[in-house]
């Protein structure tokens, strides 16, 4: 009698609760609570995310991560990541384990609409580019016909490239490998004449996994866009605010000149009512965002601004020595422009 | 006789229902039946809820849209400008095929070395046993890992390319050999060789009966392989004997024509070959030994040969013994080929993972590799089964 009963009352839990919805909390409640931002990061790209020696992440994905949980908790490091394979990524950020995917990942229509996402503003404008080696004695992506291709699957890239042979009449053939360690190998190892990914994730991988950088070149062609930034869940509208306006406040503050040295003197000295507005030195824009006033302040004071975090990760003085390009603020004729905070 | 019924009666009227056994029987299994099913729609109506709720598509659609991403090998024609229910078909046929040369051969390989592994040669018997012992205590996928790593490593790019013998060529884009140029007169040739097996199983019919009735033996394999080469170069004569052949040339980048094994089929078609082969060798040993060894002594008693006691006596009996056990690796060896994906075969989940990560579509790409390998396995299950049955031991 008692076990049919406790039986009979699982059941009907079991059903009612297929009907009640979730208890709704909100990210930043959830993020509070528990003291620290899930941040889905990919599982090894040096300058986007990549953990060093000591096992801290580094890289200009985790920067941004790092950013936001100093904009929401305070405190830069109270940030846990979560690697993951291009192909898990969409569905880590789905299931709710991390609350924010940052991992060099394109932003598309698809991706926007029936992956259920929201793309916060682009923290890297990337194209896609070839890399061969040298002595292979190709100078353009069109004496390309015939190659094998390494390519990692789940990605914009796969698309861009059977596009890319399609549209000029060229045939290739595909090595499809998961995990980036093996595509690696499979690329240096010879089993592919061409590489193919992201132009600075080339880059990345020529300065870190090759022996001689100098044996391999990345082809002038660059064949797709690819806008890099933050994605979140749909759902949450706050949370998505807070994201993006982290991320517009990192650009601004470049701008403006703050930096993560001089953020404390701009703040108690500057007479500029855009610089007050930032780093909540008159109120309002934090409790506009539901958080305390100086969410944009922690997050330039700990992590930088966009400029520093892109020249401490990928800029000239690092192995991957890249330029700002597109990457460049606005007012030096990059595509770098944050919405005015205000 | 009154009085005992009559005791019956008012015992069960006093009894309440729930310790009645018939109601228990009956009672547990509705309420298994109720659990299960609400179980099942509490998952469903969650997943529906969820994915309403987050905005994320769902449904088959996506499979008639243009899928636009290449696939290295296929046995159907595809490119990208063909739609992802195609892109699943190729994957399906790949996982078929791998499958269905692994089984051929880790049968092969597994008998042989679980036959060496008894022989009363000591260095046979040691290396069999090396052998099994290495291969079946190490992770398959490390195993596909050092295939792969050894073939795309070892052996030269295209440009250097080993060539034991004119057209053929070995490298790190794999193992091009000359084919015929495709000809409708194979497709007849094909039809000749059923012809054949059609020929083969009616002489070995006819061959029985007559050693019943007269004593007299008839050499029904020798004639029926006879007929295997004989039909097909028949009917390839009568077709004119087209000898075109296509050679593997190097043109730019790669060998062009010919047929290509290439280094992702190879190192997993090796994998899963020699790793099921150890255990199925192991079965093997187990069914031989398992027979009774008055049964082969009794043989030799009679007058057969050493081989004739394998195959009339041994055999027949482990058989038995061995068939359960080898469907089961079987499965593993059909299942394990998803581990292609790690190494870059395009196999079922290989091609269906890329699916679902351009289209999003999770839950319905899942459900298609759970649909797919079940009924591979069922099949399996099924034809294995079906064998099994066919060669019990008949009882009377």
């Amino acid at each position: 009698m008692k076990l049919k009963s406790i039986l009979a009352a699982g059941a009907v839990v079991a059903v009612a609760g297929a009907a009640l919805p979730a208890a709704a909390q909100s990210m930043v409640e959830t993020i509070t609570d528990r003291g620290e931002l899930n941040c889905g990061v990919s599982t090894g790209l040096a300058g986007f995310s990549n953990p060093d020696s000591e096992g801290n992440w580094t890289g200009l994905d985790v920067d941004v991560c790092k950013a936001i949980a100093a904009a929401i908790l305070g405190d830069a490091d109270a940030v846990s990541y979560t690697p993951a394979t291009a192909q898990q990524r969409f569905t880590i950020l789905q299931s709710g384990e991390v609350d924010l995917l940052s991992r060099n990942t394109t932003w598309t229509l698809t991706r926007d609409t029936s992956l259920g996402l929201h793309f916060a503003p682009i923290t890297f404008y990337d194209g896609q580019g070839f890399m061969v080696p040298r002595e292979l004695g190709v100078t353009s992506a069109l004496e390309l016909d015939g190659a094998a291709v390494c390519v990692q699957p789940g990605t914009t890239t796969e698309l861009n490239l059977a596009d890319y042979f399609r549209a000029n009449g060229m045939e290739f053939e595909p090595v499809v490998i998961e995990q980036l360690d093996e595509v690696n190998a499979a690329y240096f190892s010879g089993r592919c004449d061409v590489y193919t990914t992201d132009a600075s994730g080339l880059a990345s991988i020529r300065s870190t996994v090759a022996e001689n950088p100098e044996d391999h070149m990345i082809l002038p062609e660059l064949i797709s866009k690819e806008p890099l930034g933050p994605a979140v869940r749909q759902g949450d509208d706050e949370f998505f605010n807070i994201v993006k306006w982290v991320v517009y406040a990192l650009i601004e503050a470049e701008e403006y000149g703050i930096t993560s040295e001089n953020v404390d003197d701009m703040r108690e000295n500057s007479d500029n009512p855009g610089v007050q507005r930032l780093l909540g030195a008159s109120a309002g824009m934090g409790e506009n965002l539901g958080l305390s006033e100086d969410w944009a302040y922690n997050a330039i004071k700990q992590v930088g601004n966009y400029g520093e975090i892109f020249e401490r990760n990928v800029g000239v003085d690092t192995p991957l020595g890249l330029e700002r390009g597109y990457n460049d603020l606005w007012t030096r004729g990059g595509l770098m422009y944050a919405m005015p905070v205000r | 006789m009154a009085v005992d019924s009559d005791r019956g009666a008012s015992a069960s009227s006093k009894t309440p229902f729930w310790y009645d056994p018939r109601f228990r029987a009956i009672f547990f299994q509705i309420l298994t039946v109720v659990l299960v099913v609400a179980g099942i729609g509490y998952l469903v109506s969650n997943v529906m809820t969820n994915l309403e709720r987050q905005n994320i598509a769902s449904g088959f659609g996506f499979l008639q849209r243009e899928a636009g991403f290449a696939i290295a090998e296929s046995m159907v024609s595809y490119s990208a400008a063909d739609t992802y229910g195609r892109a699943f078909i190729v994957g399906i046929l790949n996982t078929f095929r791998v499958a269905l040369l692994g089984i051929v051969l880790a049968t092969i390989i597994g008998v042989l070395v679980g036959v060496a592994r008894l022989s009363t040669n000591w260095l046979i018997a040691k290396l069999a046993s090396v052998y099994i012992e290495v291969l079946r205590n190490i992770p398959l996928l490390l195993q596909l890992f050092i295939w792969y790593g050894v073939i795309t490593v070892s052996l030269p790019g295209p440009r250097q390319a080993m060539s034991p013998v004119e057209g053929i060529y070995l490298s790190n884009r794999g193992f091009m050999i000359p084919a015929p140029v495709a000809d409708p007169i194979h497709a007849y040739m094909g039809i000749a060789a059923l012809l054949a097996l059609a020929a083969g199983y009616l002489i070995r019919r006819w061959a029985k009966q007559r050693q019943i009735d007269t004593g007299k033996q008839f050499p029904v394999y020798k004639t029926s392989l006879g007929l295997l080469i004989l039909f097909p170069a028949i009917a390839w004569v009568l077709g004119g004997a087209p000898t075109v052949m296509e050679l593997p040339t190097l043109q730019g980048f790669n060998f062009r024509g010919g047929l290509t094994l290439t280094p992702e089929f190879a190192a997993l078609l090796f994998g899963l070959t020699f790793y099921t082969a150890a255990f199925i060798a192991e079965i093997v040993r187990g069914g031989i030994l398992a027979v009774s060894h008055g049964q082969s002594e009794a043989a030799f008693a009679l007058g057969l040969r050493k081989g004739m006691v394998l195959r009339f006596i041994v055999l027949p009996q482990a058989l038995r013994i061995i068939i359960p056990p080898t469907t089961s690796q079987y499965l593993n060896l059909t299942k394990n080929s998803s581990l292609a994906v790690a190494i870059g075969y395009p196999d079922l989940v290989s091609v269906g993972n890329t699916t679902l990560n351009q289209t999003g579509q999770a839950i319905e790409a899942i459900t298609i590799f759970m649909a797919v390998y079940l009924t591979l396995s069922l099949t399996i299950s099924l034809i294995m089964n079906w064998y099994n049955r066919a060669i019990a031991l008949v009882e009377r």
